[in-house]
């Protein structure tokens, strides 16, 4: 057979999906209890696209989990309520102000919930009983992730060791827990930033509109542009500008921060996004700013 | 675009971080806030200039230890092509890591210093890319500003790396003069190097062809999960959802079940409820046929006329992988192969492989962390599988500790 250039080549984003796609059939058939971890970001909004993809036309076999500190933006809460109505999938919400309330965590005094969301996602586990958990976590976001497995396994506590991962070969994945312990699954592992937008593109995926360009109130904290809302005040000294801005990345309201555009596209957004100088979690993340191993220290402590 | 996957093996010393650091860098995938978080460690650490090697530098457990402890994954872009890099250490569980990221990778990239040459370590990678059955390898001879671009001193290494890469039998070599430091033929031919007429090494990896290294010809689709929707409009839907391990396979096609040996014909090939034309690797699809037969996860989908091996006894190399447990004649393992997971019984050791000297020791008894070994299993069930050399999905299979769980081997099947 003659394979002139070009034949039987699969483009990136086809590659890429045809992995995501082989991940989560693979645990679907080898878990009993699995579940994705979804935020309303737009890893997670792709993650559960290719869920539906890959079990059309059945539907999405597992539940989706939303750890909810309660900082939320509301643009996000009503597409995440219609997304899974949609798709007819089970959400179940862990909240933090639950957990509050429970005094099974404290609130730190700066009003961070960034740092107690972990227990309360290690809890909500452990209740619901989930052996596997799909998060849409990406190797380029951070040297911590590079260096992390497709199959993540996490003791009974729910921490990763650097030290004691499983060498992962091929597409072979070793999905084998004793009870207690449990494996975190990163279908997109292998996608970039711009991967996720050109996919998003392609496949007409509707992300909620505070990942387009909108006008906004915000103060400028340190570099980075927070919206005045219920949970961001501004403080004394600081003056509220109204910007035209979006958000790279979706998560705590409290923490994370939007960036000044005009990408009211999803065509802008690509440019933009391709020509873009600075990561998304060093523009608009907080909570990874504080040491250079944030992102593997939490990991430790049970964080995706 | 498509997407090439490669792996880096070499030590610190080689050069290697630089040289990813200067890809990441000149294919303008770093970032603004990478390069200040770089500038102020290199600041902090009293370095001469800014160090690109740091842009590559891992977790806090590493940099605690002074040592690389895992592969780490990389990625970036040009125009023409995504790449994925399996940057691999090349000191501490060498072996296990270079393994692994060669696992997947469609191309090696083996770095060597100069002034010293072809070491232990270069032929130990080479050998591994082979046993790995990675299809192109480059070598790339760094530091060339150090031994004043010499032409002599890289026609030395090219012809001895040569000689040594067809004993290997190597299918594609490239050999690249470079200086990862300042750039020299890392993205843009050097000026310094008027002698050397090849491409730059990221015009090599933006054009080495890697479709045509998926076997297209024996159609392999191993049963992944069965997809049965519960509900009224699909009642009779049963779809077998995998993705393919080799060959194309279209609607209308005559073919076979393993183990099962029932025949049918292809009804439709979709991907998420739509039909495609043509399935091949590494497509994810659901393929439809046009008789009710019964078939399970871990069963494959391949044609009358070309089936796999169908086989209880496997003959393969192994690569040893865990550092609290040694192989064992007469012990039992998992083990997975594509989407079948069984049982195996270790049945024998044939010999254990000197990764340097490529000496076979045939008195050995058991293989630790790192070793190589020639062994014999039996599994409980049949594998269907072909020969590693023919295809590495269908091919390969990992060991599993039936009591920790762990991941204890990588195998590659080499049956007559």
């Amino acid at each position: 057979m003659s394979t002139p250039h070009g034949l039987y080549q699969l483009s990136q984003l086809d590659t890429l999906e045809a992995e995501a796609i082989f991940i989560m059939r693979e645990v679907v058939a080898e878990f009993e209890k699995p579940v994705l971890l979804f935020s309303g970001g737009k890893d997670s909004i792709v993650m559960l696209h290719v869920a539906a993809k890959a079990f059309h036309p059945a539907r999405v076999p597992f539940p989706v989990l939303h750890v909810d500190t309660g900082h939320n933006f509301a643009e996000v809460l009503d597409y995440r309520d219609r997304r899974v109505s949609e798709l007819g999938v089970n959400l179940v919400v862990a909240k933090v102000q639950d957990a509050i309330d429970a005094g099974t965590v404290v609130q730190p005094p700066d009003g961070t919930r960034n740092r107690i969301q972990t227990p309360v996602l290690l809890d909500a586990l452990e209740k619901g009983g989930y052996s596997a958990i799909f998060g849409g976590a990406r190797r380029d976001e951070d040297k911590a992730r590079a260096k992390e497995r497709i199959y993540s396994f996490r003791d009974e506590f729910g921490q990763w060791d650097p030290k004691n991962q499983r060498p992962e070969l091929w597409s072979v994945y070793n999905g084998k827990v004793h009870p207690g312990e449990t494996i975190r699954v990163f279908p997109l592992s292998n996608w970039t930033e711009l991967d996720i937008w050109h996919y998003i593109r392609r496949e007409e995926i509707e992300l909620p509109s505070i990942y387009y360009a909108h006008d906004r109130d915000v103060v400028d904290r340190n570099g980075m542009l927070f919206a005045v809302n219920e949970f961001i005040t501004a403080k004394e000294g600081e003056q509220v500008k109204t910007m035209r801005v979006r958000y790279r990345t979706v998560g705590d309201a409290s923490l994370t921060a939007a960036v000044e555009s005009d990408a009211d596209t999803i065509d802008k957004v690509v440019d933009e996004v391709a020509t873009t100088r600075i990561t998304e979690r060093g523009a608009t993340r907080g909570d990874d700013k504080f040491s250079e191993a944030a992102m593997e220290d939490r990991k430790r402590e049970g964080y995706f | 675009m498509d997407i090439l996957r490669f792996a880096t093996a070499g030590s610190v010393d080689d050069g290697k971080s630089t040289l990813i650091g200067r890809l990441l860098y000149d294919s303008k995938t770093v970032f603004e806030d990478q390069i200040d978080a770089v500038e102020r460690v290199s600041k902090e650490r009293g370095d001469e200039n800014v160090n690109l090697a740091l842009l590559t530098d891992g977790l806090r457990a590493e940099r605690e230890q002074g040592i690389t402890i895992d592969v780490a994954y990389r990625y970036f872009a040009s125009p023409k092509r995504k790449f994925i890099i399996a940057d691999t250490p090349g000191h501490i569980q060498y072996t296990r890591n270079m393994v692994t990221g060669a696992s997947t990778a469609d191309l090696a990239l083996i770095l060597v210093d100069a002034r010293k040459g072809l070491v232990e370590q270069s032929r130990r990678h080479a050998f591994l890319a082979t046993l790995l059955q990675v299809p192109h390898l480059v070598l790339v001879v760094n530091k060339m500003d150090l031994v004043d671009f010499s032409q002599e001193v890289f026609n030395n290494i090219h012809e001895e790396f040569t000689a040594f890469a067809t004993k290997l039998r190597v299918r594609d070599l490239e050999v690249i003069p470079v200086s990862a430091l300042r750039g020299d033929n890392v993205v843009d031919r050097s000026e310094h190097m008027p002698w050397y007429d090849g491409p730059s090494l990221l015009h090599h990896l933006e054009h080495v062809h890697v479709a045509s290294d998926r076997n297209l010809i024996d159609a392999r689709f191993p049963v992944q999960y069965v997809v049965r929707p519960i509900s009224d409009e699909y009642h009779d839907y049963r779809g077998y959802a995998g993705q393919i391990a080799g060959g194309v396979l279209k609607k209308g096609d005559d073919v076979m079940v393993l183990p099962s040996g029932f025949t049918s014909r292809i009804a439709s090939v979709e991907v998420a409820g739509k039909e495609v034309d043509q399935a091949f690797p590494p497509m994810s699809v659901t393929i439809r046929l046009e008789d009710e037969i019964d078939i399970s996860r871990g069963d494959m989908i391949c044609r009358p006329h070309n089936q796999p091996t169908v086989t209880q006894d496997i003959d393969a190399m192994i690569c040893w992988m865990d550092e609290t447990a040694t192989f064992q004649v007469g012990k039992k393992y998992a083990i997975k192969h594509t989407t079948r997971m069984a049982r195996t019984i270790a049945k024998d050791l044939q010999y254990r492989l000197d990764v340097n000297t490529l000496h076979r020791d045939e008195e050995a008894t058991s293989l630790a962390l790192n070793e190589i070994g020639r062994v014999r299993l039996r599994t409980t069930v049949p594998l269907l599988c072909d020969d590693y050399g023919q295809n590495r999905t269908t091919g390969g299979f990992v060991l599993i500790d039936e009591g920790t769980n762990r991941t204890v081997a990588a195998g590659m099947i080499h049956n007559q």
